[in-house]
């Protein structure tokens, strides 16, 4: 759980991650999938823990789908190993692992109702009638489709189907859900409240949740690690916030959120407004940046900076906090309604975002087409990338 | 989508459906005809029906046809519904090509070249001809009909469903009868049927692959054909349509109140 | 989907037998049968394959092969005429039988969608009735005393009965009978299909009607009329029932020969190298319908 919804009691953040004697309980040992010629997934390294909310995000074609399918065991890695509490998985067949699978279509049993699709893995599971009867019940009430248990999924709405499909998924109480792009079929209020919907029944249930999907909001919303992927690698794994605000690549930076990237050359290290940062020669000007790794002084380097860390003003900036600065004509303005989005041209013709809140009404907007203005930022709001 | 429908395809849907059933009305217009001559209508009558209830060979025909016709169609579906999942799900793997050859190739194989090797096959092996050849015979071309009409069925089919019931617990083979077959039902009882007519009708590979006791409806009907026109034949023809065109609209008809009560998708 | 390497080959294995030994298997006995020499035994030909008799038995068998049968075919124009005779009719009834199921399939697809599937089902029900009893009818109709010449001589179109029956033309007429909804319906699916708004685009663009028609109707509507085809020629390459009720003994097809050198003539050898010949002249058409076939079978995914 990310450590923004911690219940307001002993702040003990969740982060098995980093502990050291943390067990996991799945491990991905240098995972290769190739199809003929394709690789799909090409050595992935992976630890998830309990009880984490871990999202695989990436563009369509990463690797991300078929290394959840490796995982509840509809493909074998061509290579590599899979582990599930220690266990190797790759001669044990979907049917005997303890993982279940919510599926991007449902894949609910059309020709079963709502109770019979959700008791139909615990018939399999030596379940007696009674428990299995009260075990449905239990999953009915968690999904809140209890009305609806004689119904058939044709008579349901797509959200009621995505509950009944999660509840079935929860039925056998794995202690791996698998969930595929669950969310992509619903509208976006919808969405949203099943995000939370989600969440919360990870945390009352306790299952390590792994999902896939290509919407980095969702991602941000719901998961405690993110796994980006790109062309069947990890491209980084990290907490939302961590992966925000620290991207380690051009890639990761531009794939979470919006951003600028400015390419230039790292400087020397430089102490700015209290803090470590690292110098970076841009356009004939001098910017600074925080820098995860080291980069050497003069190699080339690139500097992430997002646009609502920007501020625009018509005047030049007085504050000394502000130390990054550059000037440049407005190009091109982005009105969203909440949000006012400049695109600014600067004088070597790269185009840098700044984005504000409309604190104020459109009419009473100071900044408009063609005003030349300044942009400024503090010392380590970007972040210096190597790659 | 509406689409502009012409004069001109008015005229074609008319003259097509019009050359496609005048002959079937005509048959069963004389078979009521007292008179035995095609040309001259002697007024109704319904005796060539009583004529040929009391003939007893072509009972026996009947019935014969009938049992054959039944078990080659019951042993076909169970084939070709195999054969389909192995077609549509299995994959690639050794000794496809020619697996693939000999499912398609029978539906247009001409029933001669079949009835001939088949029959060469049953004495090569010293089977008696009878029943039983005329079964295996049938079975062996219906089960091709029932593959093609299955696995169309199938390869629509979500494969999903199939992963998801693994996923929940099920072996293979519980996967297909839990959750396969009770969807892709209504396609395998079509192969049934389609194999069953296909039984019922073939006088060629009967012919070459029957022995004494026996003898098919068809190839009592080519015998008294080959003589010429025969109305107990036309009463026959008449009982055939009858029953056929029934369970064509009753079948029709299922089909679509099982679309709208799936929500008219 | 990983199934279980043994049950995965015994799932396989099932049908994949039963057609190597009922279907694939025969053939190699016909091709036997086809060179060997006639008798007046039971079974009516020699040499018979005596595994008993082992390895010597199958040397023995070896050199009493002979390609009589085949040489015999070749030497006697009859054959080679029925051959051609085939090939015309298959090739001609598979082009009227075209003719006829276009405007008809056309027709259907172009239909208000709620007329669709009771038409559909009118196309199929002849398909179900007996083919035999389909094609019976049509020798009430072509006799010289028939209801076809009844009717022309009573509107006054002929002064005297035409022979129908017992002449090529009743075979025509009877192999586009029976074979067109096996015509009608790839056309009719593939037509059905089509995406109207190709149409719309294409007059859109400047194309009359007509010239749609042509341009963008009938290649989208290809692969229906090619199956079709094959449907049709295929098949109607070995017909027996049809030219022999309907062709009389001037009509010569291979199906016919077959039977009559089978049943009539008991050569068993050279109604097997009959059927080999035929065999092997529709191999061709019978591989590119499977491809075709199974092309389309994919494409459906």
């Amino acid at each position: 759980m990310s450590s923004v919804t911690a219940a307001p009691k002993a702040q003990k953040v969740f982060a098995p991650w980093d502990d050291p004697d943390a067990t996991p309980l799945v491990e991905f040992v240098d995972v290769r999938k190739q199809f003929g010629d394709f690789t799909a997934v090409n050595g992935v390294s992976l630890k998830i823990f309990p009880r984490e909310f871990f999202a695989l995000l990436g563009p369509s074609g990463c690797g991300k789908t078929t290394l959840l399918r490796m995982l509840a065991g509809f493909e074998t890695p061509t290579s590599g190993k899979i582990l599930l509490d220690g266990k190797d998985l790759s001669r044990v067949p979907p049917n005997l692992r303890p993982v279940n699978m919510m599926f991007q279509s449902y894949a609910l049993f059309p020709h079963l109702t709502v109770e019979d699709n959700i008791a139909f893995g615990l018939k399999r599971s030596g379940y007696g009638r009674k428990e299995m009867e009260e075990r449905t019940a239990e999953m009915l009430q968690l999904v809140q489709m209890k009305e609806f248990a004689k119904r058939k999924p044709h008579q349901l709405s797509g959200g009621q189907r995505q509950r009944v499909a999660l509840a079935r998924s929860l039925a056998k109480g794995p202690k791996l859900l698998l969930l595929d792009e669950p969310l992509g079929a619903l509208d976006a209020k919808l969405r949203e409240q099943t995000q939370f919907e989600l969440m919360n029944i990870q945390e009352k249930t306790g299952t390590t949740f792994v999902i896939v999907t290509h919407d980095q909001e969702e991602a941000m919303t719901v998961a405690s690690r993110i796994g980006l992927m790109n062309k069947g690698s990890l491209a980084q794994v990290a907490t939302p916030g961590q992966i925000y605000e620290n991207p380690d690549s051009r890639f990761v930076a531009d794939f979470i959120g919006d951003v600028n990237i400015l390419e230039g050359r790292a400087g020397k290290g430089l102490r700015r407004d209290g803090e470590e940062v690292t110098g970076f020669e841009y356009a004939g000007g001098k910017l600074s940046g925080r820098a995860n790794e080291a980069i050497a002084p003069g190699a080339t380097a690139w500097l992430a900076i997002r646009p609502e860390k920007i501020l625009v003003s018509k005047t030049a900036p007085k504050d000394k906090s502000l130390s990054n600065v550059l000037e440049g004509r407005v190009h091109d303005i982005a009105y969203s309604g909440n949000l006012s989005t400049f695109h600014v041209r600067l004088d070597n013709g790269a185009i840098v975002k700044a984005q504000e809140a409309n604190r104020r009404r459109l009419a009473k907007r100071e900044i408009v087409w063609e005003d030349k203005v300044w942009l400024a930022w503090t010392p380590g709001a970007g972040v210096l990338l190597a790659r | 989508m509406t689409r502009k429908f012409s004069w001109f395809n008015a005229t074609s849907l008319a003259f097509g459906f019009a050359f496609l059933y005048i002959p079937i009305l005509l048959l069963v217009i004389y078979s009521f005809n007292a008179s035995k001559l095609v040309t001259v209508w002697a007024g109704f009558s319904t005796r060539w029906y009583g004529e040929l209830l009391e003939n007893e060979a072509m009972l026996d025909a009947a019935w014969v046809t009938l049992r054959v016709a039944a078990a080659s169609a019951t042993l076909a579906t169970v084939l070709g519904t195999i054969a389909a999942y192995v077609l549509v799900r299995m994959g690639r793997f050794r000794g496809r090509t020619l697996f693939s050859g000999m499912i398609y190739a029978p539906l247009v194989m001409p029933e001669v070249i079949t009835g001939l090797s088949l029959l060469l096959l049953f004495i090569a092996l010293g089977i008696d001809r009878g029943l039983f050849t005329v079964i295996l015979a049938h079975t062996t071309f219906a089960m091709c009909y029932v593959s093609v009409v299955v696995s169309s069925r199938l390869v629509t089919f979500d494969k999903s469903l199939e992963e998801a019931a693994l996923d929940l617990g099920c072996t293979p083979l519980d996967a297909f009868f839990s959750v396969t077959l009770p969807i892709i039902a209504p396609s395998v009882v079509a192969g049934w049927l389609l194999a069953f007519t296909l039984s019922l009708d073939d006088l060629v590979i009967a012919s070459f692959n029957t022995g004494p006791g026996a003898t098919t409806l068809p190839i009592k009907i080519y015998s008294a054909v080959r003589l010429g026109v025969s109305p107990e034949i036309n009463a026959l023809s008449t009982i055939l349509i009858a029953f056929v065109a029934c369970g064509v609209i009753t079948a029709s008809l299922l089909e679509k109140r099982r679309a709208v009560a799936a929500g008219g998708n | 989907m990983a199934k279980g390497g043994l049950g995965r080959i015994a799932v396989i294995a099932i049908p994949y037998v039963w057609l190597l030994v009922f279907f694939l298997a025969p053939f190699a006995i016909v091709l036997k049968i086809a060179l060997s020499e006639t008798a007046i035994a039971q079974p009516p030909y020699v040499p018979v394959l005596d595994l008993q008799a082992g390895w010597a038995g199958f040397a023995e068998f070896l050199s009493e092969l002979d390609f009589d049968s085949f040489t015999y075919l070749l030497s006697d124009s009859l054959y080679a005429k029925a051959f051609l005779s085939s090939l015309t009719i298959a090739s001609l009834s598979t082009l009227f039988a075209l003719l006829v199921a276009f405007p008809l399939a056309y027709g259907m697809a172009r239909a208000p969608e709620r007329w669709r599937a009771i038409l559909l089902m009118l196309v199929i029900l002849p398909f179900w009735t007996s083919f035999l009893i389909r094609v019976y009818a049509w020798i009430g109709i072509l006799r010289p005393e028939g209801l076809l010449n009844a009717f022309l001589l009573w509107a006054g179109l002929i002064s005297e009965p035409l022979q129908i029956l017992n002449t090529p033309v009743a075979v025509y007429i009877g192999i586009v009978y029976s074979y067109l909804p096996f015509m009608v319906l790839p056309i009719y699916s593939t037509l059905e299909k089509m995406d109207d708004s190709l149409l719309e685009a294409a007059i859109d663009l400047g194309c009359t009607r007509t010239s749609a028609f042509w341009l963008v109707t009938l290649p989208l509507a290809l692969p229906g009329i090619v199956a079709g085809c094959f449907l049709v020629f295929i098949p109607a390459m070995g017909e027996f029932v049809i030219p022999d009720l309907l062709g009389g003994s001037s009509t010569l097809m291979m199906g016919k020969t077959l039977w009559s050198e089978f049943f009539s003539n008991r050569d068993w050898p050279v109604a097997s190298a009959v059927a080999i010949v035929l065999l092997l002249a529709l191999v061709v058409p019978i591989l590119i319908f499977q491809r075709q076939a199974e092309r389309q079978q994919e494409a459906g995914r």
